[in-house]
């Protein structure tokens, strides 16, 4: 049996007076990969930035590695181990490619991932190292935000929306560069549209449904229909 | 010859306004602050250096290594004590508050020191001019605070572009929350960006106390020349804001040339002919 990773016990978040996560509690193993899915403004987003310390949680508990994060800033949980991949790439846009991946490795934290390393894995970025990061086509920013992520040596990596806005046959490259990635022991939590993909890929899932968990449990153990269901609401 | 000397006094003082602008210009780029303190602040930071002369007997010049470093520190304070606090999504808070700061500064210096003017003496400096056309001479005080203006836009520009500090403000500047999850605190590094820009700003006050007298109230009209001088270039880039300062200095030396009374007012007006024409200024670098 391997130790959790990552606690969340009913965490419950809100903006301003709008509740976006209503009770959620999900676990996540070492070396697991869990796919959260769920339609827009199920509260995926949300409770990854809860998980990194961008968003405040109002009350619930979330423990890293046995450690609560509650009170911690963005930089210091970052320190712990956990890294994102934001929603839309998110690259900074005055930052070469290279300057991009450099700041991933801001926090020093120890371990496997190194420039060369990321380069070894994306060798488009090396080609490109100098241009400027958001010049670079779709597919070719992604792997620049997965490399900056993977420089900070996360335990706990946070994948959101992949696939959003990539071309199919630039979707299956890079997840065919998965395995190779999480290749590490890192723990994931992958956000994706796709939800068949979603469910191939991943050990466990958790589909979210305004703000709570509608299903959750391995990933090959429910029919397409009673995932449909939870994913809709019907 | 006479419009030869005109432009060449122009270009030079040109400089001086450059550094007027420079601090200013950081601090916008960064963190998105105006600071409408920034005047009174290039003030105080002359006053600082009449007191260390005062209490040291150090030349002028050679006091910039003590008013340099102090004018830096009271920036990294300024920010993280009260500044950071009122940052935020809005922009009239940090805007409110910088005026505030401008009003209580004028009249911290006016208790403190009175509303006589002052001046710094540079001694021979002052005097000493290069000859290099008849009719075009050149004083060694403009000339070293040309030198200096283009040297601290190229360390600046160097520290952006090269360095792990410049990477940070630049990466905080382009998405601050996701600097955050980086590992960065943009707090700390907001600090750094005014210390920075307090260390430009206490080079441009001793230059302007050896330049002209000063007075407790004479910070704002300095603060417009800054902003002309950084919208004329294009707001974020630094070289643009040197070209601004030029710009500024050769129109109000050309008004000052056909009428005494014009000078500032052409400086002014080609501000606003330039701000009409090109409304992001001549070249802009943040969108």
């Amino acid at each position: 049996m391997s130790e959790s990773i990552l606690e969340v016990q009913n965490l419950e978040v809100f903006y301003g007076n709008a509740q976006a996560i209503h009770g959620i509690s999900l676990t996540i193993e070492q070396g697991e990969l869990l796919s959260l899915i769920g339609s827009n403004g199920a509260g995926k987003s949300t409770l990854f930035k809860s998980i990194c310390g961008m968003v405040r949680p109002r009350s619930g508990t979330i423990n890293f590695k046995g450690q609560t994060t509650a009170g911690l800033s963005p930089a210091r949980i970052t320190e712990m181990g956990i890294a994102m991949v934001p929603e839309g790439r998110r690259l900074f846009r005055s930052l070469s490619v290279e300057e991009n991946l450099i700041l991933g490795g801001y926090v020093r934290r120890p371990g496997p991932w190194t420039l060369q390393k990321v380069y070894d894995v994306f060798p488009i970025l090396k080609e490109r190292k100098d241009y400027p990061a958001t010049s670079l086509s779709g597919g070719q920013q992604q792997m620049v935000a997965i490399g900056r992520a993977l420089m900070s040596n996360p335990e706990l990596l946070l994948l959101d929306e992949l696939s959003l806005g990539l071309a199919p046959v630039v979707i299956k490259d890079i997840y065919e560069l998965l395995p190779k990635i999480l290749g590490e022991g890192m723990a994931t939590i992958l956000v994706e549209q796709d939800v068949t993909r979603a469910m191939q890929v991943s050990d466990h899932f958790v589909c979210m449904l305004e703000g709570r968990i509608s299903l959750s449990g391995q990933s090959d153990a429910f029919s397409h229909d009673e995932i449909s269901a939870a994913y809709f609401g019907t | 010859m006479e419009w030869i000397n005109v432009i060449v006094q122009g270009v030079l003082i040109g400089g001086l306004y450059a550094l007027f602008a420079a601090g200013l210009s950081l601090i916008f780029g960064v963190m998105r602050l105006v600071n409408i303190a920034h005047g009174d602040f290039i003030v105080g930071a002359a006053y600082l250096a009449m007191v260390t002369i005062t209490m040291t007997g150090l030349h002028p010049l050679l006091s910039l290594v003590i008013v340099v470093p102090l004018m830096a520190a009271i920036g990294y304070a300024i920010q993280l004590g009260l500044l950071n606090r009122v940052l935020g999504d809005d922009i009239l808070p940090p805007l409110i508050v910088t005026f505030g700061l401008s009003i209580i500064l004028q009249n911290v210096l006016l208790t403190t020191f009175s509303a006589d003017s002052q001046k710094l003496n540079a001694g021979a400096l002052e005097i000493g001019s290069i000859p290099v056309l008849p009719g075009v001479d050149i004083g060694y005080m403009p000339l070293l605070t040309f030198v200096a203006a283009v040297a601290i836009i190229a360390g600046l520009q160097f520290l952006f572009y090269r360095t792990s500090m410049g990477r940070a403000f630049r990466a905080t500047s382009d998405d601050g929350e996701i600097a955050q999850i980086m590992g960065l605190d943009n707090r700390k590094v907001f600090a750094w960006a005014m210390a920075l820009s307090m260390a430009v700003v206490a080079v441009a006050g001793v230059f302007l106390a050896i330049r002209a007298n000063f007075d407790p109230f004479m910070g704002p009209s300095r603060l417009i020349f800054g902003f002309e001088a950084v919208i004329i270039g294009g707001l974020g880039n630094l070289w643009g804001t040197l070209i601004g300062g030029i710009i500024l200095g050769v129109a109000q030396g050309i008004g000052a040339q056909i009428d005494p009374g014009w000078q500032l007012l052409a400086g002014h007006i080609a501000f606003l002919v330039i701000l009409a024409v090109k409304p992001r200024g001549l070249f802009p670098r943040i969108d």
